[in-house]
């Protein structure tokens, strides 16, 4: 904001700009933020597609499959994004769904019946179970100090062993028929699926919880400075070990909706979830290094991959260049991020604009 | 004469085989700046943390208006009304000035709302910005995280908050020491409201010219001891300098 910049040799008074933030600041700072710009990549992207194939591409049909396929990613997203904010990692998610899927799917097979009673336990269960492995995570990086890289690396391998020995490596293909039915096929107003406003629900409150909250105030803080934030009183351990806790039940819940939607356990269709969802979270404008991100960022940075790999399939592209895409898109994300970083170091402007940065180089 | 409001009685503090604390003293009186000086490694930050329940001490007494406390945690002084501003300053760098201010001590919604842990923005925005006009604290932006302000901005908010919330004693470690000019002027000019507002401050620096400038009372430290204590208006920065690095023993009683 250099227009608002007061000038130093000023009177010594108190100069606060409550003026600047109401008039216009606050809409600035929007068009500024990451998530946003992301957005307008996204809508570029959606409208090339639809100028290219508008017959096959811009259908309402075809909007609905490609937000139901992000829907469960959404929702272990929300969990991944508080993680990411406190600059740690969790790459046993993908794990963690398989695992809890499979519990749940055995639980219920083991009661039997396709009524909402065991659906409802079968949710309850995967939850736990997911929110089990999360607590294990949390513990071990809040408590016992190992890098968050390498306990989620190990929780990720633990969690997909247990899956594969509880079920001897076979997927289970049996669910309560109300689950896939209601949950996996069922929709609201004729066409809107369940299960993207399962995931609608989730992605609100979550962004309300990290945005309007003391949780979401303390995830900030921890992630953007651990020891200022043990200074002054907040108990960070117990924070993260609730944050790793969020994500792993998050993860567990996402489990019995791939259940619901897939009616498989699909053991081996999670190796690159955690990836994903990382890859969507950064590319949301949420840094790596912590204190910065957004769920909205992150539901729009799940959407690019999702419309790319759907837009080149349709348009005959082979679909391979999605992967190239997105990868190119996650790197231009977190050098915006790093160089938005450095700036902030140096005391420039932390919000400066994605395109200055890509346009010009910024100077030293 | 008054009590003191922190008294340090004889304490010690080992670290392995070196002696950080050697049999130290230390007091100050209500609406007093103290300023304590010494050379690096003289033991001036362990003193500061034992007298902010950063350190457990060996052996010695702490008195907090007369009557002896044992410190177990920091918040333990910040009850009593204990503030540190640290070197670093602690502030979170992608929080604003308010939300660094109320980090830890959010105010909370009423009823239902803080059940689900929903704060009360608006409030802690405008006791924020009080505290900040009170200060006289050139605070540029309520709403900019305070990693992207300057070092002077920043040591004002860190100041500001401590102040806030330290109604007894307030500890200052080098507020200066990454200062411009200015900067500096008006922190020294927020150490003399602090006291005005009759809170202790405990200013610990490097520079001799501060010292003299702000301080009641001069406390020196010497490798882990108590070297001397002087009125500021009866000694000199040579005197000063002397007796931080041991070329004169004035003043040891």
């Amino acid at each position: 904001m250099s227009d608002t910049k007061i000038d130093e040799s000023g009177p010594e008074t108190t100069l606060i700009d409550l003026r600047n933030a109401e008039r216009g600041g606050a809409v600035r700072r929007l068009l500024r933020a990451q998530s946003f710009q992301i957005l307008l990549v996204l809508l570029v992207i959606v409208a090339i597609f639809s100028a290219i194939a508008p017959d096959y591409f811009a259908q309402l049909s075809n909007f609905r499959l490609i937000v139901q396929n992000a829907s469960i990613l959404a929702v272990i997203g929300v969990g991944m994004t508080f993680i990411i904010i406190t600059s740690g990692i969790d790459l046993s998610v993908g794990s963690v769904l398989v695992f809890s899927g499979v519990v749940a799917a055995m639980v219920m097979r083991a009661i039997g019946g396709d009524g909402w009673g065991v659906a409802f336990i079968g949710i309850v269960v995967a939850i736990l179970s997911g929110l089990a492995w999360g607590i294990l995570n949390g513990v071990l990086i809040a408590k016992a100090k190992v890098p968050p890289l390498i306990v989620t690396l190990g929780s990720m391998g633990m969690a997909l062993g247990f899956a594969q020995i509880l079920t001897g490596g076979i997927d289970i293909r049996e669910a309560p028929a109300v689950l896939s039915d209601v949950i996996g096929y069922g929709n609201v107003l004729g066409t809107v699926p369940v299960l993207s406003v399962i995931a609608l629900v989730i992605v609100v409150i979550g962004a309300i919880v990290l945005h309007y909250t003391r949780f979401g105030r303390y995830t900030y803080a921890v992630g953007s400075s651990e020891e200022a934030s043990r200074r002054v009183g907040v108990k960070v351990d117990r924070h993260l070990i609730k944050v790793y806790a969020l994500s792993g039940a998050l993860s567990g819940f996402a489990g019995i909706l791939s259940l619901a939607q897939f009616n498989t356990t699909a053991i081996a269709g999670q190796s690159t979830t955690n990836l994903n969802v990382i890859a969507a979270v950064v590319i949301g404008g949420t840094s790596l290094f912590g204190g910065l991100g957004t769920i909205f960022g992150t539901v729009v940075g799940l959407f690019i991959p999702a419309v790319l790999q759907n837009g080149f399939v349709i348009t005959g592209v082979q679909p391979f260049w999605q992967q190239v895409a997105v990868g190119a898109v996650l790197i231009v994300a977190v050098y915006v991020d790093q160089a938005r970083r450095s700036s902030a170091l140096r005391g420039g402007q932390s919000t400066s604009s994605l395109w200055r940065r890509l346009v010009t180089r910024s100077p030293k | 004469m008054t009590v003191p409001v922190l008294e340090a009685k004889g304490i010690s503090r080992m670290f392995g085989h070196v002696r950080a604390l050697d049999n130290a003293h230390f007091d100050i009186y209500p609406g007093e700046v103290v300023a304590l000086i010494g050379d690096n490694g003289a033991g001036k930050s362990t003193l500061v943390k034992a007298l902010s329940g950063n350190l457990a001490i060996d052996s010695g007494e702490i008195l907090f208006d007369g009557e002896p406390v044992q410190f177990t945690s920091p918040n333990q002084a910040s009850a009593l009304g204990i503030e540190t501003v640290h070197q670093d300053l602690a502030l979170a760098p992608h929080l604003d000035p308010v939300q660094n201010m109320y980090l830890g001590r959010e105010i909370m919604q009423d009823g239902i709302g803080k059940l689900f842990g929903f704060m009360k923005t608006a409030e802690m925005r405008e006791k924020s910005r009080i505290a900040f006009d009170e200060l006289g604290a050139t605070v540029r932006s309520l709403t900019l995280p305070v990693g992207s302000m300057s070092g002077g901005q920043r040591q004002a908010i860190a100041i500001a908050r401590a102040v806030s919330w330290a109604n007894r004693v307030v500890f200052l470690d080098e507020p200066t020491a990454a200062l411009g000019v200015r900067q500096t002027k008006n922190v020294l000019e927020t150490i003399r409201r602090v006291r005005d507002k009759g809170i202790a401050v405990v200013f610990i620096s490097h520079s001799m010219p501060h010292v003299m400038e702000v301080s009641d009372r001069v406390q020196v430290l010497r490798l882990g001891a108590s070297a001397a204590t002087l009125t500021t208006s009866k000694t000199s920065m040579e005197e000063l300098v002397g007796l931080m690095t041991g070329a004169s023993t004035k003043g040891i009683s």
